[in-house]
């Protein structure tokens, strides 16, 4: 296992993101992230970060414009730690009803859906705020950077798409938002992805960053 | 769960966190960022600066204090005041902030709000209304901090900026701000009830009751200012810098009138009490 000063985390940069928090989170903990378009960096990092905010076709389109997919792919099937968040754990699906039909990355199976709106029961889209995270009917939490965090922990969300994935295996947490009960989180293997903003949802979301880094990095 | 977000609004004039009332008269209150720690720590859910000259000058001088407010405080972000393209949107993110408020130059070209949209993300991007009532029982949206009358119908233009992007609406009461007199509930539960993104009430709350009021109004979130300042103050020692503002204020130790301060614990603990889903720490 590398230390610190020899870990290579990078954080994939592909137009839109707003990648400070992410880059603030890490230093937290002595880690200096690369931001990073470049393929060979990309292939030959200890772990990385898909971060995203924005929409899930223009991601897309991004990614292919920079050649980004097989590499991203290749990384996340390599068995080594990668991190999604927000659009980041949208992107590992199939596809998404965002703005028509957009095909994914297609790691994770199952597609991404839009949170209905109920003015008469004041349900607004998108979700800007906190809410809590729920232990999926499996053992993935302890297993995951979460298994410090207890059931019913509150963390910052923003998003108008929501993740349906087909297989319960991967499904990592839940949360309810509008009558809607999704899945807030994934655990695959190597891939960890969150819909919540870790390095937004205060000292609870930081641990989260901590405990990922503990796996990977002595 | 849809919980309630509490925010906690900082004004900012140049090195200081200042307050008025109808948003005149400022007082400097002390250092922006001794005031965002002590509300980080409080569990506060989001903070919300405007640099309240921003418009004035044409430029938003508060790159400095979120670069610095970031490396300590791991929630939402958000800035206003003088934001007018997306260069300088860009510019605020890339200093720390997670989303940029917009009123005058969204007002002036509310082209603006599409094009930042579709840039940065709706969620991204919030637009400030600053509303007062008319005679007539209308409300128009001001611009430039409550100085410059618009003529524009504030209910109708909040509409307008949802259905152009927005991904949140701030809803600043001119009248009730800073009195203490209690959140504007016919403003906040027009616009909220025509609009299909999430409405932040500001301006007015002086007692934890306001709350209550906000929520049956329709708010999805409350920004609160003057009563947790005066609680920071009532608790702590004095964080002003004396070169700049007026802070005879502090100097004179004078007591608030509407305002009874409370803290960002005793509204939590308040909504707790009163089943109104919120987080909590």
């Amino acid at each position: 296992m590398k230390n610190k000063d020899n870990f290579k985390l990078t954080i994939i940069d592909y137009g839109s993101s707003n990648l400070y928090s992410v880059i603030n989170a890490c230093k937290t903990f002595g880690i200096e992230p690369e931001v990073s378009s470049d393929h060979n960096t990309i292939k030959n990092a200890d772990a990385v970060i898909l971060p995203g905010v924005g929409a899930f076709n223009e991601a897309m389109s991004n990614l292919q414009r920079l050649g980004l997919i097989e590499p991203i792919k290749e990384f996340a099937q390599s068995g080594k730690p990668f991190m999604g968040i927000c659009l980041g754990l949208h992107l590992l699906f199939e596809r998404s009803a965002e703005f028509g039909n957009t095909e994914g990355l297609g790691l994770i199976k199952g597609s991404i859906k839009k949170f209905p709106s109920n003015m008469e029961q004041n349900f607004k889209v998108p979700q800007i705020g906190w809410n809590l995270i729920n232990k999926a009917d499996n053992n993935n939490w302890e297993k995951s950077p979460f298994s410090t965090i207890k059931e019913g922990a509150f963390m910052y969300f923003v998003h108008s798409f929501y993740a349906d994935a087909e297989d319960p295996e991967v499904i990592l947490s839940k949360t309810k938002f509008n009558d809607v009960t999704y899945c807030s989180s994934i655990l695959k293997n190597n891939i960890f992805a969150t819909q919540f903003h870790p390095e937004k949802s205060g000292d609870l979301g930081l641990e989260i960053y901590k405990n990922w880094f503990s796996n990977i990095i002595q | 769960m849809n919980t309630v977000r509490c925010i906690a609004r900082l004004d900012v004039k140049g090195p200081n966190l200042v307050k008025g009332i109808h948003l005149e008269g400022l007082r400097v209150l002390g250092r922006p960022e001794v005031f965002s720690e002590y509300y980080y720590k409080q569990g506060a859910d989001e903070l919300f600066y405007q640099d309240v000259v921003a418009s004035l000058y044409e430029r938003n001088g508060l790159h400095d204090l979120i670069s610095k407010v970031a490396k300590f405080s791991f929630i939402p972000l958000t800035v206003g005041g003088g934001i007018r393209s997306i260069d300088d949107i860009k510019k605020m993110l890339k200093a720390g902030a997670d989303k940029v408020a917009i009123n005058t130059a969204a007002i002036n070209n509310p082209s603006l709000i599409s094009e930042a949209a579709e840039v940065f993300g709706s969620s991204t991007i919030v637009i400030a209304v600053e509303a007062s009532k008319q005679s007539d029982g209308s409300y128009l949206a001001y611009t430039d901090n409550g100085r410059e009358h618009t003529g524009v119908d504030a209910i109708k233009w909040a509409q307008q900026a949802a259905e152009l992007g927005a991904g949140e609406i701030v809803v600043t009461s001119i009248d009730n701000e800073g009195t203490g007199v209690g959140f504007d509930t016919e403003l906040i539960n027009k616009i909220s009830s025509t609009v299909s993104v999430p409405v932040i009430a500001h301006g007015g709350a002086g007692k934890p009751e306001h709350i209550t009021d906000a929520i049956e109004a329709k708010a999805n979130a409350l920004a609160f200012a003057s009563v947790l300042h005066y609680d920071y103050i009532a608790n702590n020692d004095s964080s002003a810098s004396e070169e700049e503002g007026n802070t005879e204020f502090l100097k004179k130790n004078m007591s608030f009138n509407k305002i009874k301060p409370f803290s960002i614990k005793d509204i939590k603990k308040y909504m707790h009490n009163n089943n109104i889903p919120c987080r909590t720490l």
